[in-house]
Parts: structure tokens; sequence; C-alpha cells
């Protein structure tokens, strides 16, 4: 690697200038075009791109500890949604005498459940300095929870990728109850300020999609270079031979919980942010099948490559939207079709394609 | 496995010898203890009751037909597997019994094993680098960067094992020979007071077999080594004292020529 920006890798410098390009051009295309123009990005059309940069940098997350790590995680999506809800949570109390309640605390669907006193956990999330370190708290501390369980127990391989889904499953069955104080199965939603701004309002749909542009390539950069250190040696090291690693006197638990926790903040990051932007956060989120998915954007973008991850989770979600839109029954049975085609004709995925395009092997 | 409340052969703490931590106590000049240590997989004995005394700065040689417990022994040894019973010691204090894989690597027994295994994904050079002696913790790795000094030593292995030219190579591009030479730098990296070699010339051509020889030869006295090999003309060629495994114990101990001439070792070899 040449410098912190600059890789060697030409299609990673791509990615990345594509994506500064990106968050530079529509704010400025916003700016400066009147609303009738078709160069005017709509507050639908901005927040749906701010939301597929917050996939991406769930992609690139799950790339850190599957295709860097070698950990098949099948629940990564958990920690979005922990972190989804820490966002949601400050969010649901901004509403204040706004809800349908009027009640001042209580957030409408406790007043609903006919709840007296705000519940412990819920205090302090009025505060944004509060529930922004929680964004990353809440999903680190479930991945340290679990990653030292696991990791300890030695526990790899399928085994582990069931246990990851039994998790989510789990969490999402938990949320999924009114008692547990997280709004049940209607989620939290109908959001109205963020920082005292409309959370409607065009302009805090911008700050919001470059913020999540900006944190996608803080991510990649970040991520990047810990893969350029020893760590990120040690790292794939244990994916390829783990007990070797072992041998060497590394303890190999520790750099897998290193990792994991890492990946599951940057995770809770892109929940953090993908909730304002769509409005809602519910249980459905924790759904084994959302992070399914996470794992066929990075296997087709490309796994152990970082901006195949960010490619794959771009355009299959791209994807989603125009299919779903067209012909909504097919969408499964195309991401399906695809993934197993990826799978069997491109095991290195798009990343794998265009470096063997540019006569580069990977290493 | 059960540890009696009171172990007959601890005595008072007061009444030790000072050793300062991590430190090997060789004073009896005895490097590995191994006394009476069983391993039974599945109700097959891989390991009967063996005793095992390693002399300090010693190369002593394993032989003994397939199934003899060899790689078991190595296994128990380096806390991959832990025996039914018996006690395995390193110097006079360390317990190697309590301790798993890593920390027993770092206290300084290292082991290369029977099939080359070499990280292919990174260079020659990243492997040495990986295996090298220094803090292995998760915070001191992220923000390792290398010295003037271990980069000299990182050369010196280099040049040891004749793979200077190869060092921005792929590891997974050589050829065996190579990745096993690859394998016995990265022990030497590691600094280790034991190693524990197995089947380190498989695969190689006569030359470089001689080489490996010389290698060995000139590590002993430095290091420990324990070498395991099938091919009796290195094993001749190198070794002072063999010790030779059957059916998971020790069958005899001497130099290569009492022991050939052995007609219990030509038994076992042979068959009757």
């Amino acid at each position: 690697m040449k410098s912190l920006f600059i890789s060697n890798d030409k299609t990673a410098n791509v990615v990345l200038f594509s994506l500064i390009a990106l968050i530079v051009l529509v704010p400025l295309c916003n700016a400066i075009f009147p609303s009738a123009s078709a160069l005017h990005f709509s507050a639908y059309t901005v927040s749906l791109l701010g939301k597929y940069l917050t996939f991406a940098l769930l992609g690139l997350s799950l790339d850190l500890v599957w295709g860097y790590c070698g950990i098949l995680a099948l629940g990564h999506g958990a920690f979005f949604a922990l972190g989804g809800y820490a966002m949601g949570m400050y969010l649901m109390r901004q509403i204040g005498e706004r809800g349908v309640y009027g009640d001042p605390v209580l957030p409408d669907f406790m007043v609903f459940l006919d709840w007296k006193e705000l519940p412990w956990y819920w205090y302090g999330f009025d505060q944004f300095w509060f529930a922004l370190p929680m964004v990353l708290f809440a999903p680190g501390v479930l991945a340290f929870v679990f990653g030292w369980l696991a990791f300890r127990s030695r526990v790899t391989g399928v085994y582990l990728s069931i246990i990851t889904q039994a998790l989510t499953y789990a969490l999402m069955l938990a949320f999924f109850r009114n008692e547990m104080g997280f709004g049940g199965n209607n989620g939290l939603t109908d959001f109205k300020d963020i920082l005292g701004f409309n959370i409607q309002s065009e302009a805090v749909r911008v700050t919001l999609f470059m913020i999540s542009g900006l944190a996608l390539i803080g991510a990649f950069l970040l991520s990047r270079w810990i893969a350029c250190t020893k760590m990120g040696r040690v790292v794939t090291a244990v994916r390829d031979h783990e007990a070797r690693v072992r041998f060497l006197g590394y303890r190999v638990e520790m750099f897998k919980l290193w990792i994991f926790v890492f990946a599951a903040m940057l995770a809770g990051i892109a929940g953090a942010l993908y909730v304002p932007q769509v409005g809602i956060i519910n249980p459905s989120e924790f759904s084994p099948l959302n992070s399914l998915e996470i794992v066929v954007w990075v296997a087709i973008g490309g796994r152990g490559t970082l901006y195949g991850a960010i490619i794959g989770a771009l355009l299959v979600n791209y994807g989603k939207t125009v299919l779903t839109g067209l012909l909504p029954e097919i969408w499964l049975f195309t991401l399906g079709a695809t993934f197993i085609l990826v799978t069997v004709f491109m095991p290195n995925g798009l990343a794998g394609l265009l470096l063997k395009k540019g006569g580069e092997r990977r290493t | 496995m059960n540890k009696p409340l009171i172990d007959r052969y601890k005595t008072f703490d007061f009444v030790r010898r000072p050793v300062k931590p991590g430190e090997v106590d060789v004073s009896h000049k005895t490097i590995l203890y191994l006394e009476d240590v069983s391993v039974s997989f599945d109700g097959f004995k891989a390991l009967n009751n063996l005793s095992l005394y390693i002399d300090n700065g010693e190369l002593r040689c394993l032989i003994g037909p397939n199934g003899a417990g060899k790689t078991t022994l190595m296994d128990v040894i380096t806390g991959k597997t832990t025996p039914d019973s018996g006690s395995v010691f390193f110097g006079q204090t360390i317990d190697l019994l309590e301790m798993d894989e890593p920390a027993i690597a770092q206290a300084g027994i290292c082991r290369k094993f029977q099939k080359p295994s070499v990280f292919e994904n990174l260079s020659v050079f990243g492997n040495l680098e990986l295996a090298m002696k220094t803090d292995k913790g998760a915070w001191q790795v992220l923000f390792a960067g290398l010295n003037g000094e271990q980069r000299d030593r990182i050369e010196e292995v280099l040049t040891t094992i004749g793979l200077t030219e190869h060092r921005a190579q792929q590891a997974g591009i050589l050829s065996h020979g190579q990745k096993q030479w690859l394998e016995i730098g990265m022990l030497l990296m590691q600094e280790p007071k034991v190693m524990l070699v197995d089947e380190p010339v498989a695969g190689m051509t006569h030359q470089e077999i001689d080489r490996t020889a010389e290698l060995l030869l000139s590590l002993q006295g430095k290091h420990s080594i324990v070498v395991v090999e099938h091919d009796m003309e290195f094993v001749r060629s190198i070794a002072r004292k063999v010790t030779v495994l059957h059916e998971g114990s020790v069958l005899t101990e001497g130099t290569m020529d009492e022991v050939q001439n052995d007609p219990r070792v030509i038994q076992v070899y042979l068959g009757d």
C-alpha cells in the first residue's frame, strides 16, 4: 500500500473515489439545481442512496469477519439492528409531546400498553451524547459476550454459523414481545426530530446521506489499515490455518474476538445511520433472512477485498429496489439464483473477476 | 483430568529454589520430563505409561513404526492433547499440563508439523515475521512495526534457510522442500528452547537432506531438539541418542548402532 488513500489495487481506488464523488456531487446538485430539475435528487432518492451506503458499511463489516478472519457469521444483522434500536430510542424520546397520546416522557407504545413509568434502560436516551456511544456499546457488548464464549470454547465452522443464526433469531423473538419495551411488533417509528432538526426535511436527508458516505469511507480506510498491519496478517493466518497460529503463541480467540467486536461496532454505526433515513426500526431487522442477505452481498462482491463487499451491497440492493418495484415475486428467486451462480462460477465474486481482468493476481 | 488434592511430588514453596516466572529451571540438566504419560482415543492406547527425559541442549531422534505414538507425544508436549494420566514438566518447575498451546509456545516449546504448515497466502518474509518472538497480544500486534534488530534477525534466518531470494514470494508457490525449510525458519524465529521437529526431510532431495542435517547439528547445544523421522539414513547422520517407541511406550534408548542391533527393535520393525 502506497498511502492511506491510494492503494496498489486499482479497483479499490476507483471504488474509493467514486464514493467521494458521490457524497460531493449529490449535495452539490441539490444545492445548484432547483427542485423541478431532473438533476435535483428528491428527498426520497437521497435517502434511498443513503440507505444503500449504510448497507455497504454493513457488508464491509461482515467482510472483515468472514473474508479476513474466516468466521462465517450468519447473524451479523443483529448488530446492525441493535445499533438501529439505540438510534431509534433516541429519536423516539425526541418526539416528546407530539406523539398521538401527547405524553411528554413515555413513547406512544408505552402509553398504549398502559405503562406508567419509563423502563430503566430507556433512561438517558433523550440525550444524543448518551445514545451515540450506545450505538457502539450495545452491539459491541453483545459481540464481546457471544464471541468470548464461542471462540474460547473453540466453536468454529458450521456450528458457529448456526449459533450466530440462532442468536439473531432469539433476539428477533425477544424484540417482538411487547414486554421487552422496544415497541414489540411495530418497533420504533414516527420520528420527528434529530438534534432539533426536522427529520423529514431535505437538508437533514442530504446531511444524513453525507454522514453515511463519510462513515463508509472512514470505515473502509480504517479496515484497510488494519488489514495491512501485522494484526491483519495474523487474522488471515487464523483464517487459513487456525491451529498453526496457536502453536506460534498467538491467542487465536483474542484476535477473533477483537475483529468480531470491531465489526459489530461498524455494523452498529450502519444501523444507527439506517434508521433515521428509513424512519423505522422493527424486529424484522433481526430476522435470519436479513443476515443471510448480507452474506450474499459479500459473496457476490467478492470477499476478502473490502471494496468487493461495498460493490456487492450497492449492486444487490439497487437490483432489489428495481426488481421488487417491477416484479416483486421474482426477487428472491433472482437473489438465490445469483448467489448460486456466483458461488459456482465466480468464487471470488465480482472483485475476483475485476482482478483477473486487470491481470493482477490476488495475494 | 482429575488432579489429586495433594501432589506428593510437590514440596512447600519455600523449599524450592527461587526461579523467576517464565524462566526454565534446567539445573538438573533435563529440560523435558514426561512421566507415566497415557493417552487413549476411544479405547486405543496411543501412549501407554510413557516416560521420557530430554536433556538440555541435546539432539534426540525418535523413531518407531507407524502408530507408535510419536505424533501423539508431540501433541501432548505442545498442549494439543491432554493426557489421561501422567505428568509433563518443562524444566523443574513449569507444569505443561496446566498450560494451553499459545502459553506453551510462548514459554519456548515450538513445533514443526509433519505436513509443512506455512501460511500460503503470506510472503516468506511475512511468515517469518509472524513467527518472530515478540509480544503477541492483539493490541501490541495491531501497532507492531519492525525495528532494525528484528529486520536483521529475519534476514539472518532467511540466509540460514537459504530463502533470501524468495523473501517476497508467496509461501504457497514454494517447493515442498522449501516449505519445510521455511517452517524450520519459523521455528528459529521463535527462538525456542525446545524444538519438536516432525519429519523434517520428507519430500526433500538428497542435497536438501544433507543441508537439513547440517542445520540441525549446528543448532544443538543452543536448543534442545527432538526429531521424529522415518528416514533411517538421515537419523544415522544426525543422531547421538535414539529413542525407539513402540505401541505407545519407550522400547529402548541408545546410540544408533546399539538400537539397530537390539533384537527387540529388529522384531518390531521386521515382524517375527
